[in-house]
């Protein structure tokens, strides 16, 4: 770095200060207005980079919407929603719906209450079995949805020699549990200690202050975290594949094979005919707004409860 | 508050440097003309008019949510950031802080900030957050920074302390001596007006003393802008006192009153600011 000599300022800024400092002065604001140039430019080229990023990365996601959307729209008529699928290849997807709504409600009856008392624990304790805990969850995040399927299938299919939506919501739990207790984990670690302690200072049990203002306090997080786990769950196929298998009639019953959103997507999809095609299509369409759904009224909801806690 | 004593012989006044009076108005570093800052449709202070006097020390007092921290926030554009709407006009000598071709590193290269809570690099050593403002600045001499980082390590009063571990973590040190890093850090890019945003807030009456001690002594060569809860620190230290208060609508921080500190505390025009100082409890 060479030393630029420039005089050292005489009158107000320079007044007052040792010789040395006016110096310095001199220098480090000789540099930094030289590198200021040199910076502003590297930001603008930086925001540049940053914007195509950003494109590069929304490009596939508009596209796929936009490209569901123009192929699924068509398939939408009141009929779709309303009935079942007429053989050989009519009908709607009605009972795939209310199934996805059975499934999906069932694993998330499962996984959600597991998951954040699993949560709970691992805020709680800090021994080797809380790190085996959080490590377990962390793998199972990274297990593949067929991997669990095919465990489902070998619990609940297999010795009852029937598959089921229950097996299926089984399954999809499965799936859910690392991102429900990740997620609400954090959520509660945000509460600040300070809550905790200000709780525990007035007498109150335990219990009740993690009910009262801890759960409280990370309402917002664990809504958030536990819909967007749910969102997750209600696109999978795989673990679907040969728990639930999917079904052509209307069923409400949760021990009887049943219908499924992305079963509909795959079964219709890679058929030969374009009427089923076209059913698939629109499947797809309606799960991409029900996860669409999900995500906004996660954020909704988690924005009025933020509001709230104000 | 007991401790912290004022560094004034015991006889003079405990006003600090030279008592400044209202009669011979002095050079200003930083004019404040009419400035406003909002934050969405909130105005949290407005229409305030008020010099920092050259190498003199202005201590900013009033009730919590009156604006003081908002008002010296604006005078480095660090609400660039926060997403406050300044309005009026700022300038630090001849500088134009809000002009279109300001660029804001310009400015927070003239006007260093100590925050409430000592804020260190926690990744970096002691010598590595003191030189911080050089070397992210592009300053690379060795030797440059070395002298920069001793100089302003003598000035925060840290160096003989330091001075034997200077590659050690600076977030070893106590809460007080990270403050003085702070300072150090601060003073090292050789600013002309110093901001200090409650900074014996989060210390002991010991340390509290300390940086009051320093305060003094820096305010021979810097300007010092000062925010402070604490009225007697005020009255120990600064040379001017500004007096904010909310306004009318309760929500909006109006400055009240503005002068030398002796007058606002003995003798202030305003009653609100008589019923305020009167009531002083550290």
């Amino acid at each position: 770095m060479t030393e630029v000599k420039v005089p050292a300022t005489p009158g107000p800024a320079g007044a007052g200060l040792g010789e040395g400092a006016a110096r310095r002065r001199q220098v480090i604001r000789s540099t930094s207005a030289r590198s200021l140039v040199r910076r502003h430019l590297a930001g603008r080229v930086a925001v540049a980079l940053c914007a195509v990023a950003v494109a590069i990365s929304l490009a596939p996601l508009v596209a796929l919407v936009a490209y569901t959307t123009s192929r699924g729209i068509h398939a939408l008529t009141v009929g779709f929603f309303t009935q079942s699928p007429i053989p050989p290849d009519g009908g709607g997807i009605s009972n795939a719906i209310v199934g996805s709504l059975i499934i999906d409600g069932l694993a998330a009856a499962m996984a959600v209450p597991v998951g954040i008392v699993t949560a709970l624990f691992l805020l709680e304790r800090r021994g080797r079995l809380a790190g085996a805990v959080r490590f377990t969850a962390d793998v199972l995040t990274g297990v593949p949805s067929i991997a669990i399927g095919i465990f489902a299938y070998a619990v609940l299919v297999e010795p009852f020699a029937h598959f089921s939506a229950l097996a299926g919501s089984f399954a999809l739990a499965v799936l859910m549990l690392p991102i429900v207790i990740r997620s609400s984990e954090s959520a509660m670690r945000a509460v600040p200690r300070d809550e905790w302690e200000a709780g525990l200072a007035l007498g109150v049990r335990r219990g009740r202050v993690v009910r009262s203002i801890v759960l409280r306090g990370a309402l917002p997080g664990l809504v958030t975290g536990n819909l967007l786990a749910l969102a997750r769950a209600v696109g999978e196929t795989a673990p679907l594949l040969f728990t639930a298998i999917g079904s052509q009639l209307f069923n409400l019953s949760p021990t009887q094979p049943t219908a499924a959103i992305p079963l509909v997507i795959y079964g219709d999809g890679t058929a030969p005919f374009p009427a089923q095609q076209q059913i698939a299509w629109g499947a797809a369409f309606v799960l991409l707004v029900f996860v669409l759904v999900l995500s906004l009224v996660a954020r909704l909801v988690a924005g009025r409860l933020n509001r709230q806690a104000r | 508050m007991t401790i912290g004593t004022p560094p004034a012989a015991p006889d003079s006044t405990p006003v600090a440097t030279a008592v400044p009076t209202a009669a011979a108005p002095e050079e200003a570093a930083v004019a404040l003309e009419k400035v406003s800052v909002t934050f969405g449709s909130h105005r949290v202070v407005r229409d305030v008019t008020l010099n920092l006097a050259r190498h003199r020390v202005t201590a900013l007092v009033g009730p919590s949510g009156c604006g003081k921290t908002t008002i010296l926030r604006a005078i480095n554009r660090l609400h660039d950031d926060t997403g406050g709407k300044v309005d009026g006009r700022v300038t630090v000598g001849d500088l134009d802080v809000y002009a279109r071709d300001t660029q804001p590193e310009l400015v927070r290269s003239r006007v260093g900030m100590v925050f409430q809570r000592p804020n260190p690099f926690p990744t970096m050593s002691i010598f590595d957050n003191v030189v911080a403002g050089l070397r992210l600045n592009g300053v690379r001499s060795k030797a440059l920074l070395r002298e920069a980082a001793e100089a302003a390590l003598h000035h925060a009063a840290l160096w003989d302390l330091v001075k034997d571990r200077l590659h050690s973590p600076a977030v070893r040190l106590s809460g007080g001596q990270q403050q003085r890093l702070c300072i150090a850090r601060a003073l090292a890019i050789e600013p002309e007006v110093l901001l200090m945003d409650e900074p014996c807030s989060s210390l002991d009456p010991i340390a509290t003393a300390k940086i009051e001690e320093l305060i003094t002594r820096l305010s021979t060569d810097v300007t010092i802008g000062l925010v402070t809860h604490n009225m007697f620190q005020a009255t120990r230290v600064s040379d001017y006192t500004a007096f904010f208060l909310l306004g009318e609508d309760r929500a909006t921080g109006e400055l009240i009153e503005y002068g030398p500190t002796k007058e606002i505390f003995d003798t202030p025009n305003d009653p609100r600011t008589k019923a305020y100082v009167s009531g002083k409890v550290g």
